[in-house]
């Protein structure tokens, strides 16, 4: 049987060339360019994607590896006509400038904030076990293999700490 | 038809402040946002092309000398290669900015480690790569080419040697004098996204998606490259993720593209690696800078002497311009500057992020913290004293000069305390707290600019020029600035971008972008209105006009009846640069902690009050702001690029091993932007405000370092290492 990824909700046939990492697979063949190379060396962040509810940097990853995987990029997480959350609160704090690493900050914050309401800690967590509050800290520091060179870091953590004190619905 | 300003005297209509709409300096959301956000805006690598190919290029491996063969058997029957090409127009550098000409070509003469020498193309990407790594060259190298800016003997630049007065009998004679040698590294661009581009030739004409800075120049450059007509060629650069200085000029891998499309008849796409990036475009030279302070008791100068040496490749006409602000920040009779060039074979250096101030500026605000702690004077206090009348060195008038300004409300809002200050008053466990400040200045440029502004006959707007947005806010600034003009929401105006084919802006680059891009918006929309006043029989200065419509009378849909209206606008500088000295200003306070144990350095707080004339958008400008106070961060106590001292090759040429800020290096941020008109500056009021963030900002964290833990520093960054060697006991 042929191996599969499912995509964004489709799925795609795996490519022939081994070699063909996760990242260059969604931007060449799917063209799917929301993703972004920054340094194919899983350095920056701009090609983080969310494989089966985890965020990774797809340029560490090789396309073969994902038989069966189920890969949401910022395509999947909304449109201009309907936007995420996050997508929507990066507009409205600025919370980018030129854009290039904004689709894998974005990524990495919706994995990352299901992460915090997880219980996941982190170094920037005072306690191993129990609930963590998305404090400024903690997303600065679950969101630091974002780089973002333009320097919107203040106003990407201000975007994400308005959504993430949205109450759950 | 066309209107045209030449600016040689200044504008203090405050045209601007008389319109109706309301929109200019609102802080408006980025028109292309929910493109960005939405991974749907096309940079220059992601553009559907049919049939693109895919080149890598390869790089030289040897520091100097000449390619005896390249050899394309090596690499012919690996599967997928199409073609080497190897050709003496492939450029071996990146243009200067504003070069207007091609850079060095001739890529068998090699004169750095890391330079292009070949471009492997074939169908795929990792077929390219890794021929490129295959691709046999033989060189003859010569041997001891210099690699160290300290032991050759460095040219002085005339044009910025100043001597004024007698400065060694000043610091002889002052009460208070400071003489300290400070060090900078080289520093790194790194914008986000890599150079890349996507060339198709038709047998006529040359499209290339690029990822560059100032098309206007750009264009030239690769016309003059492939020995073509301007005419032949176009450059589409919508997005670009980042620029910092790196694409202000023609990069090597936009003619290896289209020398390869040319070659082939074939589309072809090629991206640096990040590797690439670092090695072959544009460093911040390393500098050495000796800072002399001569002040009577009060802390008043009398002596200023700044001495800088920097680097860069036989041949550039770029020098780091470290001594920009120093010409004319403080005031000062006995004045000495001079700035020198090493020329060595390190890769090429250009501008990176407000060259110059960058790092000039840190070390003179170091200086200043040294002095003011030596006179007993509060380093706020120091600075205000020091604020000359009129440029210390020209005698020229000021534009518009709001330091005083940014260092009062900086200090206040900051909470400043201008007592008696010592080091180490404060401690938490292991760290120690401290405050610092510095002062922020950046000269002011401006440059030619043309651009065509439409009212449709459905009375839309649409603004078109070959300006770039690389993340500054240009779509949205220009969309406020033809709105306020024409009475139209900014949402109903198209900003149309980054094509040769629509009229010359200025590019952007040196922060002169909004100012100058913007001016031909202005001095088109002026035109349009005078065009509307004239349809409606009133004076332009009585035309009132606001949400599409004629205030209290038609609406533009009515007036146009049926026919669209259009006028370019062309704004130059006139005789008015030589009359005033034009300069950004601001004021930085940080509070950092410093371990006492492992040296490392976290910035607690920072606030900068900037004053840049009138602000267009105060949410994109505010993002500017931000976005210097982290490169800020970065200089002062993380950026360093380092060379290998056999070969000078750049070590650390990634982002692992170069390290820019990261989120958590940032903490909260205060941005105070100081109202303020500059008549000269631009017919806007405006000043550029993209690099005067980080013109100072690393000082204001370094001596805050010294008044948390008492560790005087002279070199940047200030690593755990540094901080740990020269903490007191």
């Amino acid at each position: 049987m042929a191996e599969t990824m499912t995509v964004n909700g489709s799925e795609h046939p795996i490519p022939d060339d081994p070699r063909v990492t996760l990242l260059d697979f969604l931007r060449h063949d799917l063209r799917l360019s929301g993703t972004k190379k920054g340094c194919d060396h899983g350095q920056c962040g701009a090609c983080t994607v969310i494989v089966n509810g985890i965020r990774i940097n797809s340029c560490l990853t090789l396309a073969a590896m994902h038989d069966g995987d189920h890969v949401t990029t910022i395509e999947g997480l909304g449109t201009p006509d309907a936007p995420s959350d996050l997508q929507r609160a990066f507009v409205e704090h600025d919370g980018y400038q030129c854009g290039y690493c904004t689709p894998g900050q974005i990524c990495s914050a919706t994995a990352m904030l299901e992460e915090i309401a997880n219980g996941w800690p982190s170094d920037a967590s005072n306690d191993l076990e129990g609930p963590v509050e998305p404090s400024g800290e903690e997303i600065r520091e679950r969101m630091s293999g974002n780089l973002c060179r333009c320097g919107a870091y203040a106003n990407i953590v201000a975007a994400i700490r308005d959504v993430a004190g949205e109450p759950k619905t | 038809m066309s209107a045209h300003l030449k600016q040689d005297k200044p504008d203090t209509a405050n045209r601007l402040d008389q319109m109706k709409q309301g929109t200019i300096g609102q802080p408006i959301t980025r028109v292309e946002g929910l493109a960005k956000v939405t991974g749907t805006a096309p940079y220059a690598a992601e553009y559907p092309v049919e049939g693109c190919v895919e080149g890598v290029l390869a790089t030289a491996t040897i520091t100097r000398g000449q390619v005896v063969s390249v050899d394309r058997d090596s690499v012919m029957d690996m599967p997928g290669v199409i073609a080497v090409i190897e050709d003496p127009r492939m450029t071996t550098r990146a243009a200067q900015g504003t070069a207007n000409e091609a850079p060095q070509q001739s890529p068998r003469t090699v004169c750095y480690w890391g330079q292009p020498v070949a471009l492997v193309v074939a169908e795929t990407f990792e077929q390219a790569r890794d021929a490129a790594k295959h691709l046999r060259v033989e060189y003859r190298e010569e041997s001891d080419a210099p690699v160290d800016p300290q032991v050759v003997d460095a040219e002085e630049q005339e044009d910025e040697t100043v001597r004024q007065g007698d400065l060694a009998r000043a610091m002889s004679a002052a009460e208070n004098a400071v003489d300290v040698t400070y060090t900078t590294k080289g520093h790194a661009s790194a914008a986000m996204e890599p150079h890349a581009a996507i060339a198709q030739w038709d047998g006529r004409q040359l499209t290339v998606h690029a990822s560059l800075q100032m098309l206007n120049y750009n264009i030239t450059e690769l016309a003059d490259a492939l020995d073509m007509e301007e005419d032949q060629v176009r450059i589409i650069s919508r997005f670009v993720g980042g620029g910092f200085g790196s694409k202000l000029g023609l990069s090597e891998e936009t003619v290896a593209a289209a020398i390869a499309a040319m070659e082939l008849s074939r589309p072809v796409r090629v991206v640096l690696s990040r590797q690439q990036v670092f090695q072959c475009i544009m460093r911040r030279s390393e500098t050495t800078q000796r800072l002399q302070l001569a002040a009577d008791g009060e802390g008043r100068l009398a002596g200023f002497g700044h001495k800088a040496l920097v680097s860069n490749l036989p041949g550039e006409s770029f020098a780091e311009p470290v001594l920009q602000s120093s010409h004319f920040l403080y005031a000062a009779e006995n004045r000495e500057l001079m700035l020198e060039v090493a020329r060595i074979h390190r890769m090429t250096a250009g501008s990176v992020r407000a060259p110059g101030e960058a790092v000039g500026m840190p070390t003179l605000e170091g200086a200043m913290d040294i002095l003011a702690e030596r006179a007993g004077i509060d380093p706020v206090e120091l600075r205000l004293r020091n604020i000359p009348e009129e440029d210390p060195e020209e005698g020229l008038p000021f534009s518009s000069h709001k330091l005083a300004e940014c260092l009062r409300q900086g200090a206040d809002a900051f909470g400043w305390d201008a007592g008696p200050r010592k080091p180490r008053m404060t401690r938490e466990g292991e760290w120690w707290i401290g405050t610092g400040m510095a002062s922020a200045a950046r000269v002011h440029n401006v440059g030619e600019a043309k651009a065509r502004v439409t009212i449709k006959p459905d009375g839309t707007g649409l603004v078109e020029t070959d300006m770039t947005d690389i993340g500054t806010g240009t779509y949205t600034i220009l969309a406020q600035i033809a709105g306020e003009m024409l009475g139209l929401d900014p949402a109903q105006i198209l900003v149309d971008l980054g094509d040769t084919q629509h009229p010359r802006g200025s590019g952007s680059g040196g922060s002169w972008g909004a100012a100058s891009t913007g001016s031909a918006v202005y001095v088109a929309c002026q035109a349009l209105r005078e065009e509307i006043a004239n349809r409606v029989g009133i004076e332009e200065t009585a035309l009132d006009l606001a949400d599409g419509r004629v205030i209290g009378g038609q609406t533009l849909v009515d007036l146009l009846g049926g026919k669209e209206l259009a006028r370019e606008g062309h704004y130059e500088p006139g005789a008015i640069a030589e009359d005033y000295t034009a300069s950004g200003f601001g004021a930085f306070f940080a509070e950092v902690r410093v371990n006492h144990f492992t040296g490392e350095t976290r910035v607690n707080r920072m606030l900068g009050a900037f004053g840049f004339g009138r602000v267009l958008n105060h949410k994109t400008a505010r993002s500017q702001c931000l976005g210097g106070i982290t490169w800020s961060i970065g200089a002062a106590l993380t950026e360093a690029l380092e060379f290998d001292p056999r070969t000078g090759h750049l070590v650390n040429c990634d982002l692992a091993e170069y390290h820019v800020p990261v989120h958590r290096d940032v903490p909260d941020v205060d941005v105070i932007m100081v109202e303020e008109r500059d008549p000269v500056a631009s017919p806007l009021q405006a000043k550029g405000i993209g690099e005067l963030g980080m013109c100072g900002g690393a000082a204001a964290i370094g001596n805050a370092v010294y008044n948390a833990c008492g560790a005087r520093l002279f070199d940047y960054p200030m690593t755990p290492d540094r901080v740990l060697a020269a903490m007191p006991d």
